[in-house]
């Protein structure tokens, strides 16, 4: 078996939010995958379809060769989720939390304790296990939360935004954390809006908006559709935009002109050159700016370049509390 | 292939351990919330005296000074405030994904349910032991004997499990702590509008087949039974074994209408 997720035709709505609208998914061994996309595309939908979670209504999804509608219980056994709320108990330490997440996998006391040893160890919280968790840091808590998910060592691990609400210095911590898990040979499969995580952590990158998939392949595929760093301009005054953006014409991508915030953007391949190109050239017309930067592009940007549209942001939120869930 | 041996090594936990895991799980962080206990304790304390010493004066119940009328009551509907916190917890867990990680676990998702429900009901027993020895305390006494006061309480526990699929189901319900305070509101009008504090005699004619015939009263009227005595049955139109029968009745059919539901909702993908 050479997938270990692979969604065919997936669909899944609420009332008459199509949270997945016919999803195609393929999710490989031995690679991180990450599904990317805005609030609301069905990520979220679909990482609990795979976790067992919600039922889809149509399509198929195998995990592991094993279809979540028909058997459930054996996709559980292959899977350990980690959702976008840290699922601890606040009034245990971190060490119970996990021996007793490793019970429920089914290991005995002793193996339960042993594994949640090394799974402290790994995610570096070894100094801090024996603390009750309401005394934690918000990156720690996610961390456990992430410990508790490998506790069982699944083959497969299902992480919803990983990193959402976390301060930039846990957010590299959780980073190097997954690093290696997935040095560790679990494959991985995570959700996320920041196209910086996805190119961090994903061998794979999927794009979904509005329940489909609008764009698939490696970090490097998808920035040379997109472009692999934005040039801005931030110029001093608005009468000068329409000078920027011409100026800044031929660099790379269609200028994108921001009249409320002063600033031109332009997607370029290699960021370094162009960014001198386009000093020269605003130099040369002798047009004053604020200031110039060079950046990674946004989602919105990828998604605009890819789909010659920008994101959606009426669309609805996922609909993330199903019942009972 | 892999598949195969990925199975073999991660069977999952059966119905009793994972059960005892997660009821485990609840008692912990009760024990180790001491705001949760004195302040729930307190607030039973300071309700109880307020029954017993401000409107007890001028509750007159006949035959039996109030505070043996009152204490049965009391302790019964203990049962239901207690009752509301567990559903805050079971919401608190459905908001905060704990009871996703649960379901995405290889356990059978009876064990989470059952875990649940075994843990509040060991809880209740000790809110319950404590506001019994609360009410000794402010002058109540037993006028039966050993046994039938040990019946009286286990009773007690035995409603409480059964209220408590009730309060799961509501947690499962809301889905959120406020909301599950909400829907709890149902407390007031079951604890209050029964024979807890006042016989139902002196109500409207209109609430009384309500006040008459819904659990907690046939509850408190067995609990008043077996702690008090023919002093009590009296007052009352039935025997002890009756309020008895019909209070084990009512057990059975809070646990066939809401452990269902509560599973169901539970399980629901």
């Amino acid at each position: 078996m050479e997938h270990i997720v692979e969604a065919r035709g997936l669909t899944k709505s609420y009332g008459t939010v199509r949270a997945l609208a016919g999803l195609d998914l393929v999710a490989r061994r031995g690679r991180v995958a990450a599904v990317l996309g805005p609030n609301g595309a069905g990520k979220t939908t679909f990482v609990r379809a795979v976790a067992t979670l919600v039922q889809p209504d149509g399509g198929s999804l195998r995990v592991a060769g094993f279809d979540v509608v028909r058997q459930p219980a054996h996709v559980r056994r292959v899977i350990g989720l980690a959702g976008q709320s840290a699922a601890v108990e606040d009034a245990m330490t971190g060490r119970e939390n996990l021996e007793m997440v490793g019970r429920l996998f089914g290991l005995d006391r002793a193996a339960a304790r042993a594994a949640t040893t090394a799974v402290l160890d790994q995610l570096q919280l070894g100094a801090d296990a024996d603390r009750l968790v309401r005394t934690y840091s918000g990156g720690m808590r996610r961390r456990l939360d992430l410990g508790a998910s490998l506790v069982g060592s699944p083959r497969l691990l299902l992480l919803d935004e990983p990193t959402t609400g976390l301060d930039p210095r846990s957010r590299i911590e959780l980073w190097d954390a997954i690093r290696a898990m997935v040095a560790g040979g679990t494959d991985v499969l995570l959700t996320t809006q920041y196209l910086e995580e996805a190119d961090q952590l994903a061998a794979d990158i999927v794009i979904i908006d509005q329940g489909r998939v609008i764009a698939e392949g490696t970090p490097s595929e998808l920035k040379s559709r997109a472009g692999r760093d934005v040039i801005e301009v931030h110029a001093r005054d608005r009468a000068a935009l329409p000078l920027v953006a011409e100026a800044l014409r031929g660099l790379g991508g269609e200028p994108r002109v921001e009249i409320a915030t002063r600033r031109v953007a332009i997607t370029v391949d290699t960021g370094t050159d162009r960014l001198m190109d386009a000093v020269r050239a605003l130099d040369s017309r002798g047009i004053d700016i604020e200031d110039i930067a060079l950046r990674r592009p946004t989602l919105d940007e990828v998604f605009l370049t890819l789909t010659g549209k920008p994101v959606d942001t009426a669309e609805p939120q996922d609909r993330r509390r199903h019942p009972a869930a | 292939m892999t598949a195969t041996t990925t199975v073999a090594t991660r069977p999952g936990a059966g119905l009793a351990p994972s059960a005892v895991a997660v009821a485990l799980r609840t008692i912990r962080k009760f024990v180790r919330t001491p705001q949760l206990i004195v302040v729930g304790t307190i607030q039973g304390a300071l309700f109880l005296l307020i029954f017993r010493y401000v409107f007890g004066g001028s509750i007159g119940v006949g035959g039996l000074p109030y505070v043996d009328f009152l204490v049965p009551g009391f302790v019964t509907t203990t049962i239901l405030f207690a009752g509301t916190g567990a559903a805050a917890g079971v919401a608190e867990d459905v908001e905060h994904g704990f009871f996703d990680r649960l379901r995405s676990l290889p356990i059978p998702r009876l064990s989470v349910m059952a875990g649940r429900s075994l843990a509040d009901t060991a809880l209740l027993g000790f809110t319950l032991a404590v506001t019994t020895a609360i009410g000794f305390a402010v002058g109540f006494r037993v006028h039966t004997d050993l046994a039938a006061s040990l019946a009286a309480f286990g009773l007690c526990v035995v409603y409480g499990f059964a209220f408590e699929w009730m309060f799961i189901t509501m947690g499962l319900v809301a889905r959120n702590a406020q909301a599950a305070q909400g829907l709890s509101m149902i407390v007031f009008p079951l604890t209050f509008v029964s024979s807890a504090y006042v016989p139902v005699a002196t109500m409207p004619s209109w609430m009384r087949p309500f006040a008459e015939n819904q659990p907690i009263t046939v509850m408190v009227d067995a609990v008043r039974c077996l702690t008090q005595g023919s002093r009590v049955e009296a007052l009352l139109p039935h025997h002890t074994a009756y309020y008895v029968g019909m209070s084990l009745l009512w057990t059975v059919a809070l646990i066939a209408a809401f452990a269902p539901v509560a599973i169901a909702r539970f399980s629901h993908r």
